[in-house]
């Protein structure tokens, strides 16, 4: 019993883990990137080639190349495709359909691209893969680095959100870009910053759970769809209800399929989704 | 709808002899075009299905793929137990009944969230008939009929034909009117005196009876089906990007999307460059044609008249109206200037 709630807790870090960078950028942004779980394989493709390379890099150096690359395109991501888009709609509604498709759009051709490039071929490399024993259950290293890795960056983004200068711009954008602006905020930038910085988040998170999952060209997708159900369980904006939010489904998850039947686990996870978003469509973590 | 046709005889005409065309084509050609034209027809179907609904309202549902799956797997299992004919109207009714509790339950979403709600929602049905299918040792249902590939074309294209028919008459009603009201802005509408949630419901439903049936159909021509078979969500997002390309503001605008996706799709069948194609479609829609391609079609027919095309003929140059959209040498080059002004910006920044 106590094995199956700390994986519920393992497995739920990497839910939130996953999910920091889009409720980033969906909470300051305002732009539902579904092209997000696209960066995540490739900062997992990039340290699958750091590992695989001749001179067989510990993959956590992958994330000097990852991060800055999947910072600039996220960027420019932001800079060209989205802000005539933005510019373009006249309320957030309209934004949202227009942003749907072109980022399912840019989703597409990132992954035929990757098909392309990299194959169907399911990728895999072996990280720290020993057992630790955790209070009497034993835990995988490398699950446990990534749960650590979410404590660490959530913890790293709340203090920033909450006591710098910068993170006080995103704050007010996130809770009202026009009031925002009024009060001297360069909206624009900060939201091409916050994007930007999501995308960076991806591609770290892309990392970690690459040390323990196998991956393709095609599991972008699936990436996306569980970031984007912790986030809307979360409430957008929210960063550390998005941790709570990762460890609840995690738990919930391990727990039912404990409990009922291990076939489950999958509906348990969209039946929970769907009745939060039924039942409080705003979010659980979100101020009423 | 009679009254329209007593006043447009020669468009009537014509579209009686293209239907008549149709229906004979399968004695006239290939199997393999009668093969083309059952996944096109389909495709037509879902498409103009979703656009009756999401169209209008700008309720944007990737359920397709979960009431197409209800239809096929209605099919499966009542196909051994009724005759055909009403194993396919009890499919459709499955469809209409499913597409009334989910209405009835989530239409107070908007936005995104009602896109990711359908989109669970499908993932949802599909892990539940999956574990059922498991549990109850079905996992793959086989179908025994004697439907023929022409009984199969030959239902389909009546389907085909109902639905578009049917979308153009409901859209000149009050419940049409309505539906654009509630896209227009749903609040408005509400005060108006629309009851929104009774229209909303209503016609979600009966586009996902059409969905269901179209799926029941289809199944007929498969040996087999199983779960992931019946509730693979590119069928969503096919459906919602010919519905999207053609232009979902008008009833015959789908199926000018979904033929040539259907024609590309069979070029690259099995090839990665589909998903690419498919993506590059997407983006276009988005920051080419906001309307899709009927709103062009309809301005380059009302700018066709005799005295233009003479006047074509004679100068070498393209009439009044007939440009992408007035006048776009000038537009492409103040869109270029615009592009490298914000490149310059990013330096800036």
């Amino acid at each position: 019993m106590f094995e199956v709630l700390l994986g519920g807790l393992i497995l739920g870090g990497m839910y939130g883990l996953i999910a920091l960078g889009l409720n980033l950028q969906y909470g300051v942004s305002r732009i539902l990137n579904l092209a997000y779980g696209e960066f995540l394989i490739g900062g997992a493709f990039i340290a699958f080639f750091a590992v695989m390379s001749r001179w067989q890099l510990n993959p956590l150096l992958s994330l000097f190349a990852s991060v800055p690359i999947a910072f600039v395109l996220n960027w420019l991501i932001y800079r060209l495709l989205m802000v005539p888009l933005v510019r373009r709609a006249p309320d957030q509604d309209a934004l949202d359909a227009d942003v749907v498709l072109a980022t399912f759009g840019l989703f597409f051709v990132l992954q035929g691209l990757a098909l392309v490039n990299w194959s169907g071929d399911l990728r895999g490399y072996s990280f720290l893969a020993e057992g630790r024993n955790v209070f009497g259950a034993v835990v995988a290293l490398n699950r446990l680095l990534a749960f650590l890795g979410a404590c660490v960056l959530a913890l790293a983004l709340f203090l920033i959100l909450r006591h710098t200068r910068v993170g006080a711009a995103l704050r007010a954008i996130t809770i009202d870009p026009v009031a925002a602006e009024l009060m001297g905020v360069d909206v624009r930038k900060f939201s091409a910053i916050a994007f930007a910085a999501g995308g960076a988040l991806a591609a770290t998170a892309g990392m970690l759970v690459s040390t323990f999952n196998s991956f393709s060209a095609t599991s972008g997708g699936d990436y996306t769809l569980k970031a984007l159900i912790v986030v809307i369980m979360a409430g957008v904006g929210r960063v550390t209800g998005t941790l709570a939010a990762g460890l609840l489904l995690g738990v919930v998850e391990q727990m039912g399929g404990y409990l009922l039947d291990p076939g489950l686990t999958l509906a348990i996870n969209f039946g929970l989704f769907t009745l939060i978003l039924l039942l409080r469509p705003t979010g659980l973590f979100t101020r009423a | 709808m009679l009254e329209w046709a007593r006043k447009n005889p020669s468009i009537c005409t014509l579209l009686a002899l293209g239907v008549l065309v149709l229906a004979l084509l399968p004695q006239l050609v290939s199997s393999y075009v009668v093969q083309l034209c059952i996944s096109i027809y389909a495709n037509v179907a879902l498409a103009t299905a979703w656009a009756f609904f999401s169209g209008a309202t700008r309720y944007i549902s990737l359920a397709t793929a979960a009431f197409f799956g209800v239809g096929i797997y209605a099919l499966a299992i009542l196909h051994a137990y009724l005759p055909l004919p009403l194993a396919l109207a009890a499919s459709a009714l499955a469809g209409f009944l499913v597409a009334l509790l989910v209405g009835l339950s989530t239409l107070r979403l908007r936005g995104v969230y009602f896109v990711v709600f359908t989109f669970g929602l499908t993932e949802l049905i599909h892990q539940v008939v999956n574990w059922s299918a498991i549990k109850s040792r079905t996992v793959t249902r086989y179908i025994f009929t004697d439907a023929s590939r022409v009984e199969i074309y030959e239902t389909l294209l009546g389907i085909t034909l109902f639905t578009i028919a049917a979308s153009w008459y409901v859209s000149r009603t009050r419940h049409g009117y309505a539906l654009r009201a509630i896209g227009e802005d749903e609040t408005v509408a509400r005060h108006t005196g629309i009851d929104t949630t009774r229209v909303k419901v209503l016609c979600f439903a009966a586009s996902a009876a059409v969905m269901a049936l179209v799926g029941a159909v289809l199944t007929l021509q498969y040996p087999y089906v199983d779960a992931s078979i019946a509730f693979n969500n590119t069928w969503s997002f096919e459906v919602l990007i010919a519905a999207l390309l053609g232009g979902p503001g008008r009833p015959w605008g789908p199926a000018v999307g979904a033929i040539p996706l259907v024609l590309l799709k069979d070029q690259l069948v099995g090839s990665l460059y589909f998903t690419i194609a498919l993506g590059l479609c997407f983006v276009a829609v988005v920051y080419v044609l906001p309307g899709g391609v009927a709103p062009l079609i309809e301005r380059w027919y009302g700018a066709f008249d005799a005295a233009a095309l003479r006047h074509a003929l004679r100068t070498g140059r393209l009439p009044e109206g007939w440009g992408v959209g007035g006048d776009w040498p000038r537009r492409l080059k103040l869109g270029v200037k615009a592009g490298l002004a914000r490149l310059n910006g990013l330096w800036r920044l």
